[in-house]
C-alpha cells in the first residue's frame, strides 16, 4: 500500500471516529442525573428557578434537536456557547490548551532523548549492574501512583526544603519555568520506564538480528552500528508508544493539573463535566478525539517509514 | 438565595487527594524553630503590597456577573467590586452599605431610601437610576438570578426614583424584614445598563484590572471608596479546588491567603508558626431533614427521640475535628433573634428509647439520604446511625449523586444529611418553614406557623417580632423537622504577616471574604 492512499483512509476513519465518539458522549452526558439547571441552581434547588434556567439556556428543548443544532454549529466550525458563561467555548479553552499543550511538549522533549538514552545504556551490556540499576528505579517509579508521587514531590521539594514552587499558582508558565519542574518530574516517571525498557528490548532484538549480524559481518561497529544499524529497526513500537504517552498528555493529565494548579484540558473537563456544561464537555471531546485521531495517524506514517519491511504499521 | 454557596463538585477531588496536606505537615514537624506567634507580627495596618488570596473556583466558564455570584470566591470578587444597598453584620443583623437609611411608610408597603453619596469605578454617581436597573436585571421574569426569588415582592412598576440619591421601593405587601432583600445573596448594585461583565464596573472598594478565566482575576484598591479606600495595592484572586494546593501555596509562600481549608488542616498548622488559621463560628448549620409529612416521622415522638439520641458534642468533635459548636435543633445560633433562652438540648437514651417504643418503632429501619457535597456530610451520617444504634434504631445511609443531591432531596426520601450557611432566621424560615416555601426539606406545614410568620413580617415593632419569632423557636424545638447537630466554623488560613481578617464574620456575613479591611505587615 502506499503511502498517501493509506493516510487518506485513516483521515476518513479518523472523521468517523470522532463523529461517533461526540454521539456517545452526549447521549452519556444526557444520561447523567440532573442537567446544568439543577447543578446552577446547587443547595436552593427552588423548583420554579430551576425551571427558569432551564428555559433560559434551551435545555427544555429536546436532546436530540440540541444535538443536530450543536452538530449543524460544528460542520461550520463553530463549538458554540458554553451553558455557565454564556460565552463563546473556544475562547475560553484556549488558554487551557496552551497550559496542556506547553507542559506536553516540555515533558516530550526531555523524556524522548533521555528515555531513549537509558534503554540504549541498560542494553549495552544485558545484565549489567547499569542494566540492573536503570531497570530496578524505572520499575519502581513506574509503580508508583501519579498522585502519590505528586504529593510526596511537593511535601518534600516544595514545601519542606522550599527548593522548588510547590504549585503553579497565578504563575506564568513560560517566565516561570521553575514551576514546571515538579510537575514534569511527576509526568515523566511513568512514561520513561516504558519507553526506556522498550528501547532496551527493541536494541537487543536488533543488535542479536540478522540485520545488525550482516553490518558486523561488514565491519560497521561502535555507535555507527549502534545508532545506524540497531537503533532504526527498535524504534518503531517506541513510535507507537510515544504516541500513547503524547495522546495521554495532551488530554490533559487531570491529578497532575489539579495538584500543581495547572489549569489545562483536563482541568476544563472536569469542571465541565461537575457543571453538566454538556457544549463544553462537547467541545473538549471534539478536540481529544482528534488530537489522538491525528497523533495516532502520525505515528503510523513515522513507523510506516522507519520499518515498512517489518508491517507494523497497524 | 442566601445559602453557604455551592461547591458540590469540589469535594471529590479534595478526597481524592485528602492525604496531601498530612503528608506535608508530618514532613514539616521538627522543621526547626516555629517562628514568631502569627498574631503579633501582622502589626499595626499598613497601606500597599498585593496580596494574593487562594480560592475553589468554577473553572474557565467563570463568570465576573455579580447576579450570578454563586460559589465562595464569587461572592468575595462580588463583594470586592460591587455593593448592596445593605448587609449582613456579625450576628447577620441588616447593616446600611450603600443605602444610607430607610424608612417604610405606616403600612409597610412603601419604602424610602436614602442612598449615600458613592461612585462607581467610572467616577458616576451610585444614583437611585442605578438600583432600580440593578433590580430589574434580578427579577427579570426571563433569567434566574439568585437574589430573585428574594426581591420578588417588590412592585417595581410602581416604584420610583425620587432624585438621584432618594428612591421609594413599592412593596406588593406589608414586609417589615424589607431591608432583608437588600442585603441578599447576590443583590448588588450595577451601573445602569450594565449586562456584560467582562470588564466590571462597580462602587466596590476594588477596581477591576485583569482577568484570566478559572485562573486569575486581579484588582486594584479604588481610592474613592465611600466608606475610605483599602489598605491593599492589589488583590489577587487565584484559583485551585484542590485544598491542599492551597495550603501548600500558602505554606510556600505563593500565597498569603488560603479560602476555606479543612479542620484537620488547622490543626495540623495550628502550632507551626508557619500560617495562622482565622476561625469564623456559627458560620455552617449542621443538621439532618427529617421529613414530617411522612411516615416514620410524621410521629413526633420519634422526632423526638431523634434529638435526644444525638450525641451532639461526639459529632462536633469527631466529625468537625473540634471546629464547630453543639446545636440546640434551632437555626442561626448567635445571630438576631435566636431564641437562646431555651435550654440546650442534651443526650437522654433512656426517654429516647422510651419514646422509639411508645411510637412502636424499635428496630425501624430508617433510610439517611447523604452524598459527599459538603465536607463532614457522610462522615456525620456514620457516626449518627451508631448513636441510633444504641437507642434501638437501624439507620442505613444512601449515598446519592453529589451533583443533583440538594434537588434529590427536597421531594424524596425521609431523612437526608442538610446545612446551610448563614442568613437571617426570618429568611430561613420564610424559605423552608412555611406551607409555600420553595425549598422546605422537612415539609415542615402548618397553618398556625404559618400565621405567626405573617403576624411578625407584618409588625413594625421589633418587641412584637422577637416574639413572634420566639414563639416559632419554641414550636421548631419541641417537634419540628430539623435535627441541628452542630454549627461548623469556617476555616481560612493566612500568611503570618497578614492582618485585618476578621473571625467574628460567619460565612455569607459582610466582613467574610472581605479585603478592604486587610493588610499585609
Amino acid at each position: 500500500m502506499n503511502l498517501p492512499r493509506y493516510a487518506a483512509g485513516r483521515l476518513l476513519l479518523g472523521l468517523g471516529q470522532v463523529a461517533g465518539i461526540t454521539t456517545i458522549v452526549f447521549v452519556l452526558t444526557e444520561a447523567l442525573p440532573g442537567d446544568a439547571a439543577v447543578v446552577i441552581a446547587g443547595d436552593h434547588p427552588d423548583p420554579a428557578r430551576i425551571a427558569a434556567i432551564r428555559a433560559q439556556l434551551d435545555l427544555d428543548r429536546p436532546a436530540w434537536q440540541r444535538y443536530l443544532d450543536w452538530l449543524a454549529d460544528l460542520i461550520r466550525g463553530d463549538l458554540g456557547v458554553s451553558l455557565i458563561s454564556q460565552r463563546p467555548i473556544v475562547d475560553r479553552l484556549a488558554d487551557s490548551a496552551g497550559a496542556t499543550l506547553l507542559l506536553a511538549a516540555v515533558t516530550l522533549l526531555v523524556l524522548i532523548p533521555l528515555a531513549i538514552a537509558l534503554g540504549m545504556l541498560a542494553a549495552r551490556r544485558e545484565g549489567g549492574r547499569l542494566d540492573r540499576v536503570v531497570s530496578a528505579v524505572s520499575v519502581a517509579l513506574y509503580a508508583v501512583p501519579e498522585f502519590a508521587l505528586a504529593i510526596l514531590l511537593i511535601a518534600v521539594f516544595g514545601v519542606r526544603l522550599g527548593w522548588l514552587p510547590p504549585t503553579a499558582f497565578g504563575a506564568d508558565l513560560l517566565t516561570q519555568p521553575s514551576v514546571l519542574v515538579l510537575p514534569l518530574l511527576v509526568l515523566l516517571a511513568r512514561p520513561i520506564c516504558t519507553i526506556s525498557r522498550l528501547t532496551r528490548a527493541g536494541m537487543l532484538d536488533a543488535l542479536r538480528g540478522e540485520y545488525v549480524s550482516h553490518a558486523r559481518r561488514l565491519g560497521i561497529t561502535g555507535s555507527r552500528l549502534w545508532l545506524r544499524h540497531a537503533l532504526p529497526g527498535a524504534l518503531a513500537p517506541i513510535v507507537q508508544q510515544l504516541a500513547r504517552t503524547t495522546d495521554w498528555l495532551l488530554g490533559g493529565v487531570i491529578v497532575v493539573e489539579a495538584v500543581f494548579v495547572i489549569p489545562g484540558l483536563g482541568t476544563a473537563l472536569v469542571d465541565a463535566v461537575s457543571t453538566r456544561d454538556i457544549p463544553t464537555v462537547q467541545a473538549l471531546c471534539v478536540l481529544v478525539a482528534v488530537t489522538t485521531v491525528v497523533v495516532n495517524l502520525a505515528a503510523d506514517l513515522v513507523a510506516f517509514r522507519l520499518a515498512p519491511r517489518t508491517g507494523a504499521v497497524r | 438565595m442566601i445559602h453557604s454557596p455551592v461547591t458540590a463538585s469540589r469535594v471529590s477531588r479534595r478526597g481524592l487527594l485528602g492525604g496531601a496536606a498530612a503528608i506535608s505537615a508530618a514532613l514539616l514537624t521538627g522543621c526547626g524553630p516555629g517562628g514568631d506567634p502569627a498574631a503579633s507580627s501582622a502589626g499595626q495596618p499598613r497601606r500597599g503590597g498585593r496580596l494574593r488570596a487562594a480560592f475553589a473556583g468554577g473553572g474557565v466558564n467563570e463568570t465576573l456577573d455579580p447576579h450570578q455570584a454563586n460559589l465562595f470566591n464569587e461572592a468575595s470578587r462580588a463583594k470586592a467590586m460591587f455593593d448592596k444597598l445593605a448587609d449582613y453584620g456579625p450576628d447577620v443583623s441588616i447593616q446600611p452599605r450603600l443605602a444610607e437609611r430607610w424608612e417604610p411608610n405606616r403600612d409597610l408597603t412603601r419604602w424610602r431610601i436614602t442612598l449615600r453619596p458613592a461612585t462607581f469605578h467610572d467616577g458616576k454617581p451610585v444614583r437611585a437610576a442605578d438600583v432600580l436597573y440593578s433590580y430589574a436585571r434580578i427579577t427579570d421574569p426571563k433569567r434566574a438570578f439568585r437574589a430573585k426569588a428574594s426581591l420578588e415582592l417588590l412592585d417595581l412598576p410602581n416604584s420610583r426614583a425620587v432624585d438621584d440619591r432618594t428612591l421609594e421601593l413599592a412593596l406588593k405587601r406589608p414586609f417589615a424584614e424589607f431591608p432583608n432583600a437588600l442585603a441578599a445573596f447576590g443583590a448588588y448594585i450595577v451601573p445602569e445598563g450594565a449586562d456584560s461583565f467582562e470588564r466590571p464596573v462597580g462602587s466596590g472598594p476594588f477596581t477591576f484590572d485583569s482577568w484570566q478565566p478559572g485562573r486569575s482575576l486581579l484588582l486594584t484598591r479604588y481610592d474613592g471608596y465611600w466608606e475610605g479606600g483599602a489598605h491593599l495595592d492589589e488583590l489577587e484572586y487565584l484559583i485551585s479546588n484542590e485544598e491542599s494546593a492551597r495550603v501548600n501555596a500558602l505554606l510556600a509562600g505563593q500565597v498569603d491567603y488560603a479560602h476555606d481549608i479543612t479542620p484537620t488542616t488547622a490543626r495540623t498548622h495550628a502550632d507551626g508558626g508557619r500560617m495562622t488559621v482565622i476561625r469564623m463560628p456559627n458560620s455552617t448549620m449542621q443538621s439532618f431533614a427529617m421529613k414530617v409529612d411522612r411516615p416514620p416521622f410524621d410521629n413526633r415522638d420519634l422526632r423526638e427521640a431523634m434529638f435526644l439520641l444525638t450525641d451532639r458534642q461526639q459529632l462536633v468533635d469527631t466529625v468537625l475535628a473540634g471546629a464547630g459548636q453543639v446545636g440546640n435543633d434551632l437555626f442561626g445560633k448567635g445571630y438576631q433573634y435566636y431564641a437562646d433562652d431555651i435550654a440546650q438540648r442534651t443526650r437522654d437514651l433512656d426517654r429516647a428509647r422510651f419514646l422509639i417504643d411508645k411510637a412502636d418503632a424499635k428496630g425501624l429501619r430508617i433510610t439517611l439520604d447523604t452524598a459527599s457535597v459538603a465536607s463532614g456530610f457522610v462522615e456525620a451520617a456514620s457516626v449518627f446511625a451508631e448513636q441510633a444504634k444504641q437507642a434501638g434504631l437501624v439507620i442505613e445511609t444512601a449515598m446519592g449523586n453529589k451533583d443533583t443531591y440538594w434537588r434529590d432531596i427536597l421531594d424524596s426520601g425521609v431523612l437526608a444529611s442538610y446545612r446551610s450557611g448563614a442568613m437571617p432566621i426570618e429568611t430561613h424560615i420564610s424559605q423552608r418553614l412555611l406551607t409555600n416555601s420553595t425549598t422546605n426539606a422537612t415539609r415542615w406545614a402548618r397553618p398556625e406557623f404559618d400565621a405567626l410568620y405573617a403576624k411578625a413580617v407584618a409588625s413594625a415593632d421589633d418587641a412584637t417580632r422577637r416574639q413572634a419569632y420566639g414563639d416559632m423557636q419554641r414550636t421548631l424545638h419541641a417537634e419540628g423537622g430539623f435535627l441541628i447537630w452542630g454549627f461548623a466554623d469556617f476555616l481560612v488560613a493566612t500568611a503570618p504577616g497578614v492582618g485585618g481578617v476578621s473571625a467574628n464574620a460567619p460565612a455569607n456575613t459582610l466582613d467574610w471574604a472581605r479585603f478592604d479591611k486587610v493588610w499585609l505587615g
